[in-house]
């Protein structure tokens, strides 16, 4: 890192927001701004480059005057995505990837944008529109060439909760009062608050199910002054969309939460890192933070508790699924690369900027409000012995009605697809991409930490999806979003990726299953961090649940002659020099 | 790093007692006693270590993870030589084999490099993953350097230590996924001093930087800093070892020899064996081959040894012809195995490929030639193909050309089920 001569530079941690005002105000990141940063952060260009392009909305070139994001997750794409992306490509004039000759239209795909319930979805200059229909592209775009603004003509977004327990049995979807928990901490000393978080056996709501309680108090337990609580509102794993909800339902319920951490183990300062996918929803939560200062409930001695001070502001993502991984969460809030770093150090140890630092994830915060709000009692009485409590499960695809559910840990997947009203499911992805593939075998299974733990994904495919082109949309995901930093996600994914598509060309053997089953398994030891150890679960246990259907896809005589050779193919490109 | 008077600790590698002292680096801890836990990205003085290229990866206390990220500590458990730990650290090297674009015996860094290095303690005959050819950059724009991204395995040493004077980084990772690469700061660059600008050069594991003008001085085969002996006790070939496939018992046994996509160089090193030759006669007689100039197979054979990968159709009918006519296949070299020297092109479409000899070359007049093609002669594939991407093949002897000691032994091996030792000196890559 370059030496400071005091006060010389800016802090580095500003990196991001300068890099996006300069997108915001330009429309892309020019060479001089580039130039400019190197100067006032002092660091070499280079450096800065190497922030801009690991994050995707970060544009060296011009984006267009309206940038739009389609997604291009699996749902989407059985929503009819190629469909929406045929009929913008036709009313604006530009095709993907590139923007139109009159530089007004930018079109790019994008993974998915916390949208599920409402798919085909895009992002316009980073507002949203969901449901989309052709008609409906050519009203927009059409809309748009008038003169509009997208934030005018932008959709909003419906909170979508499908289903709320009874009463008494709710955690999330209950009567709230903003403001109305953090008060009660006066009767509470820190050590009280984290025994009773403890006691509630919360666990990480992000998909790690790490006990809450415990890592409170690891950090709480940190001699150092300076701690850190951060939100991780990355949202990412395709299908995930509950923390969007909660945020847009109860803002003020994840701002407690966090205030209650900050007093549980000693931090005065909280950072929200929201994924640039929910810009749109920034100017919320912003406002909930100024109601809170107002109220007293952020700010110096909060409820007049003597030396409670703390301190909230928002971070905004650039457009990276890794950087929901704590770690990679961190480097990114300190301005670089979104790369996770070694597991030499726990966050609570060594967070960021090196200080002790609590990650949790948004449900998990609110969970933590309401523990203090309900006591731990009251989390103990729902849910099974080992998951007390509910969860947030996002459900999408096909089903008739996609949303929020609030499940009491311990529920069946049947019940939540006869609740969603699910026609003819075949399969179900519980936890997304990186979670575990559920066969209609297996829909008695419960979700829970022993059995089906899940990070609040849940979509559904009926017997009609195949099941290769859900594996094949995975894979690119993964691909695409590799950090790049280890060798066997970097280029694994990759090579997966290639092995599928000769899957899909009908060239593939019995043995070509044993080497994703192998390679998948060297990804999963090898790799640093869970994206990459992830990345090939759910293939393997589809090959492993879809026998016959995979079955099905190869070649069952070889004679040592590799049919995948193509000896008329390979010549095709020689004999345009026939004369 | 370990402090001068920290602990005295006892762990386990493998089953036996270590004392070392507390803190140290793990792979730091079994070179000082003697036992190699293979690695990469590993700097010892950058602290965290990097952990990028995973090649160390172990079981510890339990867990797999890389060696090079642990510190031990008292009654650590590490087991370093499992069956499974060391396909998996092969399969990580052959990874960094197929993502990049390495042409050994043309590259600078041959025999000094740790790459190829890794590849030679671990036996790794072949990458099992198809090369995925990606074409990349040579960058000659800097100053003093050339950066040869086809040789990087974005370790991020350079990242990390080629810092100026005044603290500035020279060198970033960009894009990410499968895009990552490393990128050079021109202007940064240019303000290194030379010693620093060979430093660079020489802690990148790899050929991917080079200082103009100061690419080492190429010292003969033997003198190179991998090239005689390993870093662990008894190093073997492994896949000789376990060779399923034996010839059926018999008299003398016949061999086939071909050349396609090849250079002749591999057929060359066969006859390298001088005097031993005369005893290989006495046990095999040789059918179709150059080495005797019979054109057609008279019988079937129980060894077919391939030099060279596809290029053209003739190459393709040959390799199938030899697929039914011989019982054990076996590629033979680098251009057989994975395409070799001839598969640069394969990063290049073949149109461009053409019309750059044929069309637009230094010597061609415009207009005056065009691209040979003709019904007499073999048609160009797209590609170079590795012989296993067009039939089934079951052995493969690494080397370009591979030592004569290696073949024969190898085809010994296969032949009479005669236990052998490929030594350390004689499995090359180049
Ligand atoms: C690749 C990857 C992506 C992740 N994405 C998210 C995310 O979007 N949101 C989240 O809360 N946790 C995510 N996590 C989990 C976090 O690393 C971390 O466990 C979590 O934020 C901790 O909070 P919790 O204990 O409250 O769940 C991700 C993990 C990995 C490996
Ligand atoms: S596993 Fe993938 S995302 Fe994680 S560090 Fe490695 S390359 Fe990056
Ligand atoms: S010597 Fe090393 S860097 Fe050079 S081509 Fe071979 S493996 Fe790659
Ligand atoms: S250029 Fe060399 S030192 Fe730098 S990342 Fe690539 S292999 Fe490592
Ligand atoms: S040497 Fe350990 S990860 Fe590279």
């Amino acid at each position: 890192m370059a030496k400071r001569k005091s006060g010389k530079f800016r802090d580095r941690v500003e990196l991001l927001d300068c890099l996006w005002a300069y997108q915001s105000k330009h429309g892309y990141i020019k060479d001089n701004h580039v130039k400019q940063c190197s100067e006032d952060f002092g660091i070499s260009e280079v450096e800065i480059e190497g922030v801009i392009s690991f994050y995707h909305f970060f544009m060296r070139q011009p984006g267009g005057k309206f940038t739009i994001y389609l997604n291009n997750s699996i749902v989407s794409e059985f929503k009819g995505f190629e469909r929406i992306k045929q009929a913008f490509e036709r009313e604006t004039g530009a095709s993907f990837g590139s923007v139109d000759p009159g530089r007004q239209f930018g079109l790019f795909e994008t993974a998915c944008i916390g949208l599920s319930d409402y798919e085909p979805a895009a992002l316009i200059n980073f507002h949203p529109f969901i449901n989309l229909t052709t008609l409906k592209v050519k009203e927009i775009v059409s809309q748009l060439k008038k003169g509009k603004r997208p934030a005018d003509i932008c959709d909003d977004i419906p909170n979508n909760i499908r289903l709320q327990p009874p009463k008494e049995g709710a955690i999330f979807f209950r009567d709230y009062k903003p403001g109305s928990i953090v008060p009660l901490l006066s009767q509470m000393k820190p050590e009280a608050v984290i025994e009773e978080v403890k006691r509630s056996m919360l666990r990480g709501m992000g998909g790690a199910l790490f006990p809450t309680g415990l890592k409170w108090a690891s950090c709480a337990a940190e001699g150092e002054k300076k701690k850190y609580i951060v939100c991780n509102a990355d949202e990412g794993e395709p299908g995930t969309f509950k923390d969007r909800v909660l945020m847009t339902s109860m803002p003020a319920l994840l701002l407690e939460g966090m205030i209650i951490a900050g007093y549980a183990v000693g931090s005065d300062e909280g950072v929200i890192y929201l994924r640039a996918e929910y810009f749109w929803m920034k100017k919320q939560l912003e406002k909930t933070i100024k109601q809170f200062y107002k109220m007293g409930l952020l700010g110096t001695d909060i409820t007049g508790i003597k030396g409670f001070n703390f301190d909230l502001r928002i971070q905004m993502g650039a457009g990276a699924y890794v950087c929901g991984e704590e770690t990679a969460l961190l480097n990114s809030m300190e301005g670089k690369r979104g790369e996770p770093r070694t597991k030499q150090f726990f966050p609570t140890e060594k967070g960021f900027l090196d200080k002790p630092t609590v990650v949790n994830n948004v449900e998990t915060f609110c969970a933590a409000a309401r523990v203090v709000e309900l006591g731990s009692d009251h989390f103990l009485s729902i849910g099974t012995a080992s998951s007390p409590g509910t969860k947030l499960l996002s459900v999408s695809g096909d089903c008739h009605k996609p949303g929020i559910y609030e499940v009491a840990w311990g529920t069946k997947v049947s019940r939540v697809l006869k609740e969603a009203e699910a026609e003819n499911p075949n399969f179900v992805q519980v936890s997304g991409p990186s979670g575990s593939c559920i066969s209609a075998k297996e829909f008695k299974r419960s979700i829970e930490k022993d059995d089906l733990p899940c990070g609040g994904s849940f979509m559904i495919f009926n017997d009609k999806r195949d099941i290769l082109t859900i594996m094949k949309n995975y894979t690119n995901f993964f691909k695409e979003e590799s950090c790049g930093f280890c060798t066997p996600c970097r280029a694994g994914n990759f090579i997966i990726q290639r092995k599928l598509e000769k899957i899909g060309k009908g060239l593939a053997y019995p043995s070509d299953y044993d080497d994703i089953r192998e390679w998948g398994e060297v990804m999963k030891m090898t790799s640093r961090c869970g994206l990459g150890k992830a990345a090939t679960n759910s293939l393997n246990q589809a090959l492993e649940k879809f026998p016959k259907y995979f079955d099905g896809l190869v070649d069952h005589h070889k004679e040592g002659l590799n049919k995948e050779f193509d000896l008329e193919s390979a010549v095709q490109e020689y004999e345009k020099f026939k004369s | 790093m370990a402090k001068k008077n920290s602990k005295e600790i006892v762990i386990s590698i493998d089953g036996k007692k270590i004392n070392t002292q507390e803190g140290k680096n793990l792979v730091k801890a079994a070179e000082e006693n003697g036992i190699f836990i293979p690695s990469l990205c590993y700097y010892e003085h950058i602290d965290p270590p990097l952990g990028t290229c995973r090649v160390c990866t172990c079981t510890i206390d339990g867990y797999d993870g890389p060696a090079c990220t642990q510190k031990v500590r008292d009654g650590m458990k590490v087991e370093v030589q499992t069956k499974k730990l060391r396909d998996t650290r092969s399969a990580i090297v052959e990874m960094m084999f197929s993502e990049g674009n390495h042409f050994c015996p043309g590259c600078e860094k041959s025999g000094d490099c740790d790459l190829q290095h890794m590849g030679y303690e671990m036996g790794v005959s072949r990458s099992r993953f198809p090369h995925l050819f990606k074409d990349r950059l040579i960058d000659f724009n800097p100053k003093r350097m050339v950066i040869e991204h086809n040789r990087c395995v974005k370790c991020h040493r350079c990242v990390e230590e080629v810092l100026t004077d005044d603290g500035k980084r020279v060198f970033s990772f960009a894009n990410r996924g499968n895009q990552t690469e490393v990128a050079i700061d021109y202007e940064q660059e240019a303000r290194l001093t030379d010693d620093q600008a060979l430093n660079a050069m020489s802690i990148c594991p790899t050929g991917a930087i080079l200082v103009k003008g100061a690419v080492m001085t190429p010292l003969p085969f033997g003198d190179r800093k991998f090239d005689m002996t390993s870093e662990q006790k008894g190093f073997y070939e492994p896949s000789g070892k376990d060779s399923k496939k034996a010839a059926k018992k018999g008299k003398k046994k016949t061999i086939a020899t071909i050349s396609l996509a090849g250079c002749f160089g591999c057929h060359m090193s066969l006859l390298d064996i001088d005097l031993g030759l005369l005893d290989i006669i006495e046990v095999v007689e040789f059918n179709k081959s150059p080495l005797n100039d019979i054109k057609e197979f008279t019988k079937q054979c129980d060894i077919g040894l391939v030099e060279g990968g596809c290029c053209n159709s003739e190459n393709v009918e040959v390799l199938q012809e030899f697929r039914k006519k011989c019982d054990i296949l076996v590629s033979f070299g680098e251009c057989a195995i994975w395409g070799g020297l001839p598969a640069m092109r394969n990063t290049i479409p073949l149109e461009e490929c053409l019309e750059e000899a044929y069309l637009n070359g230094m010597t061609s007049e415009p207009g005056e030639y065009i691209v040979p093609y003709n019904r007499e002669l073999p048609k160009i594939l797209d590609k170079v193909y590795p012989n296993n991407e067009i039939v089934k093949v079951d052995y493969f002897i690494p080397g370009c050309p591979p030592d004569a000691n290696h073949i024969w032994k190898v085809v010994q091996n296969l032949l009479f089920n005669e236990d052998y030792s490929v030594l350390y000196s004689e499995f090359k890559y180049d």
